[in-house]
């Protein structure tokens, strides 16, 4: 329905025209928290880089010395070291911002019917976390 | 401090145009003037046809969400002397359709809303006669929070997902659910997971956080949505690894409820 006096505006039947933006495609761009949010999400990218590594490297092993050290070899190219340095920046990123995530899904309630505080919860994954990487690197370097 | 701000203002006049633009007020800028004060005076004192939705003043209502600065604010509770010189920008929230200059359309909210059922449902009610259905504090603080929400909409205006897939059923709708879900009175969690638990529900949030942060209620509904996602899962888990054993865990739960309201 164009109304003649005025051209430009555009009524529906009961109402004028509503304006439905469009969301930009650089959407992610506006602000940080956004930024940090498409980080998050690429960063599942390089834990799937690492579990691939951590496969070649296995299959390397289980083969012979000789493809082992060719493994090596081909770890010590620039673009390899580069992405693991890549890989291991997003990784940490990863871990930090799952395990603070981690008590808005968790709520854990102690003995006696108290919640327990989510920096508790986080706490515990941490602590989690360390005691795992020391058992791997006791494993690694000379358990 | 400036004894006066700058504030562009989106306007969206549908007989005129077809896009949003901005015009720029001068307002008085004492340290109490919230960002409404400064819209209240366009209004009544430079230029009458600005709309904008308000109401209670005090953080109660949630009726003057605006993006200001291109953060999802409530208008009343946003200080103009907190953006020092500005100027500062106000716009409709985002990821609704425009009405009029800072006016949103919320009809699709206010559907998602009764979509989840927000209300207390019983497998049976007890008679009148045998009194209210009596609640502990410690029962009420599981829920408590997420009773707090406005209905601002300052969350679905914050979520990405929301703007990109509007059948998105969206973070103060399923907090609303997980309201009813944790309230020791009410039964109705499975026909509310039947509603949520597919993609338009709680797995359509990639857990941006952003409702959370936005929230002047301090509701946290990307927690609500995580926990929902959590306890949809162990409920998948334990009906595929012991169907028969979560049905009679089900009915047992169910007994014990009954005779616990019987003794009280």
């Amino acid at each position: 329905m164009i109304d003649p006096l005025r051209p430009h505006a555009v009524y529906h039947d009961y109402h004028p025209r509503w304006l439905r933006r469009r969301v930009s495609t650089y959407w992610w761009l506006e602000r940080w928290p956004y930024v940090k949010f498409i980080l998050r999400e690429i960063s599942s990218v390089f834990v799937a880089w690492f579990v691939l590594y951590l496969i070649l490297l296995l299959r390397a092993m289980n083969r012979n010395a000789v493809a082992y050290q060719e493994f090596l070899d081909w770890s010590t190219r620039p673009w390899v070291l580069l992405l693991n340095v890549i890989s291991a920046f997003f990784i940490v990123f990863h871990s930090i911002t799952w395990l603070n995530l981690a008590p808005k899904a968790m709520v854990v309630h102690a003995p006696g019917g108290r919640r327990v505080p989510p920096t508790v919860i986080a706490l515990s994954n941490y602590a989690a976390l360390v005691v795992a990487s020391v058992l791997v690197a006791w494993l690694l370097l000379g358990g | 401090m400036a004894d006066r701000i700058v504030m562009e203002v989106a306007r969206y006049r549908p007989e005129d145009t077809n896009e949003v633009t901005f015009q720029q007020f001068e307002v008085p800028c004492p340290k109490d003037w919230v960002v409404l004060d400064g819209l209240n005076y366009v209004k009544d004192q430079l230029d009458g046809t600005l709309s904008y939705r308000w109401s209670c003043r005090m953080g109660v209502c949630g009726s003057c969400g605006m993006t200001v600065n291109g953060e999802p604010k409530l208008t009343c509770a946003t200080f103009l002397s907190d953006y020092g010189a500005g100027p500062i920008r106000i716009e409709p929230l985002k990821n609704f359709p425009i009405v009029r200059d800072l006016v949103v359309e919320i009809g699709d909210f206010m559907r998602k809303l009764v979509s989840v059922k927000p209300w207390i449902i019983r497998d049976e009610e007890k008679p009148v006669a045998q009194g209210e259905y009596l609640q502990t504090p410690a029962e009420l603080d599981e829920y408590k929070q997420y009773s707090m929400c406005i209905n601002c909409m300052l969350c679905y205006s914050a979520c990405p997902i929301y703007g990109l897939e509007p059948g998105f059923i969206g973070p103060a709708a399923i907090a609303l659910a997980q309201r009813y879900n944790l309230d020791s009175r009410d039964h109705g969690s499975e026909e509310r997971m039947d509603i949520l638990s597919h993609h338009e529900g709680i797995w359509g949030c990639t857990f941006v956080g952003e409702c959370t942060e936005v929230c002047p209620k301090h509701v946290d509904p990307a927690g609500a949505i995580q926990r929902y996602k959590l306890s949809a899962s162990l409920a998948w888990l334990k009906s595929f690894v012991a169907p028969r054993g979560a049905e009679q865990e089900e009915e047992e739960e169910a007994q014990e409820e009954e005779t616990k309201e019987a003794a009280s």
